[in-house]
């Protein structure tokens, strides 16, 4: 292992200029984005080729690029492609927040699912849609932002409390508690309300289908501003790794790196749950993989848990649809079946590391 | 034969014997009082929500009822169509409690309990399963669902423990690692039923309801008797075990000391523990946190050290049932009553938690 390997990749170690270990490292991590983005193009086409009714990939092209109105050129334009998109999205967004609630409370079972937030979003667009009769995702996305960001804070009032702060553990706990309670909350909600009973499992599990297809184009500009608020804050997220006091000690105005993070993850959590409900353990997954591929620096950690998102939340979905034949499972439980193991495998961990 | 036993002897000051047979037990008045004040308030839950219904009875007519009076109308609506779920609900939550109770004190931790530790979806997924294979066969009735589904759940259930022990364990059980691996393993059950549900067409919503969200709704005696067959058997069997209970607070060698065979016994009561969770989860799905609760509650009222067994039972038949007046009253449509117990009890966990940071 080289020396520049092992250091810490801080703000301040920008790749000097020309080649050496640096470059060249710089540039594998390059060749694995793109590798990663031709993954998610074959994940998007499976996404739109795969279901119920088999379309072929010559009549993909052909809805694609000359739609004439054929059932196939229907099937993709009206159905299968606003799911991808929906599936990209979210996928996109639920691992970046979820490589973003990891890095800042350094805990390695962060994820958005896990620590209440997603539920918290749920609940508040649950109520939003049956007590105020808030009935468009422009409207009701705001309340998915204002419970995104109550329950996070609760949970991390409730996890922190602890000896020597947030341990890995109770916030775990504290997120299980705060869920199961906004679980059964929204559950009664929407058993109150038939017309929002209609949407129940959706609710429930989080899924791609039953959407209106300009979910996705609506609620792709808040998507856009938090994954701009979360690059904006990888620089300072890579200082905080090193502690609050040495990142002081660099220069950082921790508060403001904090906030920055704290809105990235709201936006994100909270407008994804407003367009395909509560979905745990891709937030989980994700960053621990991204890690694996591209080391700790949260301005490469961040792209590549965006693409790895979509593509693992795309992958699910179509995995869904090939299982439960001919009916589909929602992607939620597929989620739940491949990332729950995931989750007993880190708490197995000798010790749970703080990142 | 029953006789108070000479206190002069013992080295427990100002406790009381109670002696029958070879077995003896302290006599502890104030338990005693909480066990009856529960009892009383369980008969009166119980009499407020058989009245309840498009035919309201009140509480005076149905415990005239219960008693052996009453008007042949209403003995036909209390006896025949009300009281089978009333009663499904009170002993479901009576397994319940003792079932957390014998799971607490044997963990020596407040944190477990059979639908943390994995117990309870993991035999929601195991009666389902069947209900889904079943399914396929043109469904299910008769015999096969009142031995197949508990005996089902029995084999989910004792299975899902079995995991998340060999999961958790990792030269010994740590409390917070088994408990996490427990909301990992019950997270990943309670998917596979939804699974299951869907691949079992089960149509009647009522019925995929209970299996999600545990409903006492269209509850019959199909449903209750093997619940009372479980309890019948074991509430007395763990109550002759309660002083192995008591010697398993202490530490190993102790145990070992007293005469007690601290593996078997632990297996013994877990067992059972299992046993009663899975038989009630079987007859109306995941009704979660009285196991949690309840036990806490009891062993507080009753200013012991561990959870009190037949306390438990009676509060955790009590909690259910007024869980469940409250789900059919409190709303302008009735609940399940799992969700009711959910709200009364995760804000328990959380106060747990923040109890444990303090400390």
């Amino acid at each position: 292992m080289t020396r520049s390997v092992a250091r810490p990749a801080g703000p301040d170690a920008a790749p000097p200029v020309g080649s050496g270990p640096l470059a060249a490292r710089r540039r594998r991590r390059l060749v694995g984005l793109a590798a990663l983005l031709l993954v998610l193009l074959a994940a998007c086409l499976a996404s739109v080729a795969v279901g119920a009714r088999a379309v072929p990939p010559a009549a993909v092209w052909h809805a694609l690029v000359a739609p004439t109105g054929t059932v196939d050129d229907l099937t993709v334009r009206a159905l299968r492609l606003p799911r991808t998109a929906l599936g990209l999205a979210a996928g996109a967004a639920l691992g970046v927040a979820g490589a973003l609630m990891q890095g800042h409370t350094r805990n390695p079972l962060a994820d958005p699912g896990l620590l209440g937030v997603t539920a918290g979003a749920a609940f508040a667009v649950v109520l939003a849609v049956s007590a105020l009769g808030v009935t468009n995702l422009s409207g009701y996305v705001w309340f998915g932002f204002a419970g995104a960001l109550l329950a996070s804070v609760g949970v991390f009032l409730l996890g922190s409390g602890a000896r020597g702060g947030a341990t890995p553990v109770t916030l775990a706990l504290a997120g299980a508690a705060v869920t199961a309670l906004l679980h059964a909350l929204t559950t009664a909600v929407v058993l109150l309300d038939a017309r929002s009973l209609d949407a129940y499992r959706f609710w429930q599990i989080g899924s791609l289908i039953g959407r209106d297809p300009g979910v996705a184009g609506r609620v792709a500009p808040f998507l856009a501003a938090g994954l701009l608020l979360a690059a904006a804050n990888a620089p300072g997220l890579n200082a905080l790794a090193l502690g609050e006091d040495v990142a002081r000690a660099l220069g950082q105005r921790i508060g403001l790196v904090r906030l920055l993070g704290v809105l990235a993850v709201t936006v994100l959590t909270g407008a994804s749950v407003a367009a395909c409900g509560p979905l745990a353990f891709v937030g989980l997954v994700v960053p621990h993989a991204a890690r694996a591929i591209c080391g700790a620096d949260y301005r490469w950690v961040l792209p590549y848990s965006a693409l790895l998102g979509a593509v693992l939340l795309l992958v699910a979905d179509v995995l869904g649809r090939v299982v439960a034949r001919p009916g589909e499972l929602e992607v939620g439980i597929m989620l739940a079946l491949v990332g729950a193991p995931f989750l007993v495998m880190l708490v197995r961990r000798r010790r749970l590391a703080r990142l | 034969m029953t006789s108070t036993v000479d206190t002069v002897g013992t080295r427990v000051p100002g406790r009381r014997g109670v002696r029958l047979g070879p077995a003896s037990w302290v006599l502890r008045p104030r338990l005693v009082v909480v066990c009856l004040t529960g009892l009383a308030a369980l008969v009166l839950l119980v009499a407020v929500n058989v009245g309840l219904g498009d035919f309201p009875i009140g509480v005076p007519d149905v415990l005239r009822v219960l008693a052996g009076g009453g008007s042949h109308a209403q003995r036909y609506i209390v006896l025949e169509l009300r009281l089978p779920r009333t009663l499904t609900g009170a002993l479901v939550g009576a397994a319940l409690g003792v079932s957390g109770a014998i799971v607490q004190a044997v963990a020596r931790n407040p944190l477990a309990s059979p639908d943390i530790l994995g117990v309870t979806w993991g035999a929601g997924a195991g009666a389902v399963a069947v209900i889904a294979v079943a399914g396929s066969y043109g469904g299910i009735s008769g015999l096969a669902s009142t031995v197949g589904l508990p005996v089902a759940a029995l084999g989910g259930g004792t299975l899902a423990g079995f995991a998340v022990h060999l999961l958790a364990w990792r030269r010994g059980l740590e409390g917070y690692r088994l408990v996490l691996v427990g909301v990992a393993v019950s997270t990943a059950l309670a998917n596979l039923t939804y699974w299951l549900l869907t691949v079992g067409n089960v149509t009647e919503a009522s019925r995929a309801m209970a299996w999600i969200t545990g409903s006492l709704n269209g509850r019959g005696w199909t449903d209750l008797l093997p619940v009372a067959a479980a309890l019948g058997v074991l509430l007395p069997a763990s109550l002759l075990g309660v002083a192995v209970l008591g010697a398993l607070q202490l530490d190993d060698d102790t145990v070992g000391g007293l005469g007690v065979r601290a593996g078997p016994a632990r297996a013994a009561l877990v067992l059972a523990a299992v046993l009663l969770a899975s038989v009630a989860t079987a007859a109306a799905g995941p009704v979660t946190f009285v196991a949690l609760a309840v036990p806490q509650v009891a062993m507080r009222l009753a200013g012991l050290a561990q959870p009190p067994l037949l306390a438990s039972a009676v509060f955790g038949a009590a909690l259910t049932i007024g869980a469940d007046v409250l789900a059919r009253t409190a709303f302008p449509v009735e609940l399940p009553v799992g969700v009711v117990t959910a709200a009364l009890g995760a804000p328990y966990l959380m106060y747990l938690l923040a109890r444990r940071a303090r400390a």
